[in-house]
């Protein structure tokens, strides 16, 4: 799973029926302190997640698989949405180093 | 499966089901030479990995539903061991 910001919907009225009780959002990937990471996509929200907020989503078919109906063409699907990210320093390279 | 670094943890109450009842750790992938390389994933822990920790992570649903014991579902990258050394043979390139 990876952090993204939801930056819009995509409105579709016709869609396949899996998707009908669902909304599908535009997110940015982004790194874990929310810079951005690579292009937008467009993911199932199953978190009812809003613009603007940090959430994080699941690639592949277990994105089809967070659906009631896991028979669904869905590759990304968004399945959380931060409160808080705590981060433990990076002691960088250990005694390997 | 791939090495990484425990470096954080993500307090989530609004996620999905599946993910209820596990920490969701902050893992930073690693060369074997420990050093960071791509970006960091979220991955459900079943071990009890803890901050700092040098872990095994695997990313594949069948992996994830069999260490969860339960039918092929939303999760897909899980922590699966605590790495106490990685003893390399040849001196390759880290």
């Amino acid at each position: 799973m990876h952090f993204a910001r939801v930056v819009g919907t995509v409105v579709c009225t016709v869609k396949v029926p899996a998707w009908r009780s669902h909304r599908t959002l535009l997110i940015q990937p982004t790194d874990s302190q929310g810079a951005p990471h690579g292009r937008t996509i467009v993911a199932v929200d199953l978190v009812s997640a809003a613009p603007g907020q940090r959430v994080f989503y699941v690639r592949g078919r277990e994105a089809a698989n967070a659906l009631p109906d896991p028979d669904n063409p869905a590759d990304a699907a968004i399945v959380g949405i931060v409160d808080e990210v705590r981060e433990s320093p990076w002691t960088g390279p250990g005694d390997r180093g | 499966m791939f090495v990484a670094r425990v470096v954080g943890e993500v307090v989530a109450t609004i996620k999905h089901a599946e993910l209820a009842g596990h920490k969701l750790l902050l893992v930073q992938p690693v060369t074997p030479r420990d050093r960071p390389t791509g970006r960091p994933a979220i991955a459900l822990d079943t071990v009890d990995a803890g901050p700092g920790d040098l872990v095994i992570v695997a990313d594949e649903g069948n992996a994830a539903a069999q260490v969860l014991r339960r039918g092929r579902g939303a999760v897909r990258t899980v922590v699966v061991g605590v790495v106490d050394e990685i003893a390399e043979e040849s001196r390759g390139r880290g």
